[in-house]
């Protein structure tokens, strides 16, 4: 009787450890993008972003349908946060827009092996139109 | 079951359309087309087989030790950003080579750059196992990072070895040429470029350096420059017999 109380002690003391414990991961916070608002209200966003990506990938990549509104560069371009010296910061640093909410969810995603995920400097190439 | 009155508009919505397009085509200047390589698409509007993008070679003008095309898609495409650092050369990406060719019976020397020859009926497309190589309705085969798995057939079909694969993690990239790790890449014909309705790198650097030895165009369009040389003066397929029609077309071999 003794030894199973002391185990019931035991077990709250776990289990009050672990609410304690889960208590204490911070909430993601979640930069603010460049413009007034998003695409779509924040609340769509927030559950369907990856599915108006999706889509739009393979509209650019078999149609050839290039239109801004879901464009994962359009995302890169709004939304930049900087670090302390002033630069935008890419996918590693863990202030990246989309990592703020990525790695409290613990997902990972593959976009920035290929994707740049930093908007590309203006002028410094041909395609955007400035000089080459 | 036709409602009364409906006879007066007999004329189905097709050729009303047909009708439409014919109207705002004459409404063009005489001798001007509606579609040319200076306009862009609209940026909501998919590509069609109306088109087929295609470059005209002229190894006659191309100069021997020239390399502006090949800097030019490196620049352009990010190939020369300092990623690949423990790749061989031979390993490396590249999507444009100069090749230089010496006819053994009479010394008569010609260069020309190859690269990815946008098949009509692409090698590199029917071996592909996942669908990620593919050729988009304006002729362009490109492949689809987002589906290659890194099998490197179509690298092993393809007769012009116009395909690279990337063996280390990439961080350069620009944003409208994502390439990374694991993955099969190839000339797009500056595919990001074109919808805009500009010339593919290699050729403006052509153009630049003076040799102007590249026509891009619309092959469909008879009144495109492309279209007005091959048709003034006798042209190559590089492999002709293996039928595949590339779009890529060499004059002067």
């Amino acid at each position: 009787m003794k030894y199973l109380r002391m185990m019931l002690v035991l077990l709250t003391v776990v289990l009050l450890g672990n609410t304690i414990v889960l208590a204490d991961v911070p909430k993601p916070v979640i930069p603010k993008g460049n413009a007034e608002e998003c695409v779509l209200p924040k609340e769509e966003m927030r559950v369907d972003h990856m599915n108006y990506i999706l889509h739009q990938r393979d509209e650019t990549m078999h149609r050839g349908i290039r239109t801004k509104k879901f464009s994962l560069k359009g995302c890169i371009d709004c939304h930049t946060v900087k670090d302390d010296a002033g630069k935008i910061v890419s996918y590693k640093d863990k202030k990246h827009f989309c990592n703020s909410c990525h790695t409290y969810a613990a997902v990972n995603i593959d976009c920035f092996e290929c994707h740049a995920s930093t908007p590309t400097a203006k002028g410094t190439i041909s395609s955007t139109g400035g000089k080459k | 079951m036709s409602k009364p009155g409906s006879e007066t508009s007999k004329i189905s919505r097709r050729k009303f359309l047909g009708t439409g397009i014919t109207v705002a085509g004459m409404s063009v200047a005489p001798g001007v087309s509606l579609i040319n390589v200076a306009e862009a698409r609209p940026l909501d509007q998919p590509v069609s087989s109306k088109q087929r993008w295609g470059i005209l070679v002229d190894a006659n003008k191309c100069s021997k030790g020239c390399t502006s095309c090949v800097d030019a898609c490196f620049t352009e495409n990010g190939l020369n950003r300092g990623d690949e650092q423990h790749s061989r050369p031979g390993q490396k990406a590249q999507w444009i080579r100069k090749i230089d060719l010496r006819d053994k019976a009479t010394g008569h020397e010609v260069s020309l750059p190859l690269f990815c020859q946008h098949c009509e009926h692409p090698p590199c497309t029917d071996v592909c196992p996942t669908g990620a190589s593919f050729k988009r309705k304006d002729g362009l085969v490109l492949v689809d990072k987002h589906i290659c798995i890194g099998c490197r057939y179509c690298m092993m079909a393809c007769p012009y070895k116009a395909r690279s694969f990337i063996h280390e993690e990439l961080t350069h990239q620009f944003e409208y040429a994502p390439r990374g790790k694991g993955t099969v890449e190839g000339c797009t014909l500056c595919v990001h470029r074109v919808d805009q309705g500009r010339n593919p790198a290699c050729v403006d650097a052509c153009n630049a350096a003076g040799h102007k030895a590249m026509y891009f165009g619309d092959l469909k369009d008879s009144n495109s420059e492309v279209s007005k040389q091959l048709k003034m003066h006798s042209s190559k397929a590089i492999r002709a017999d293996l039928e595949l029609n590339p779009g890529i077309r060499y004059r002067g071999i």
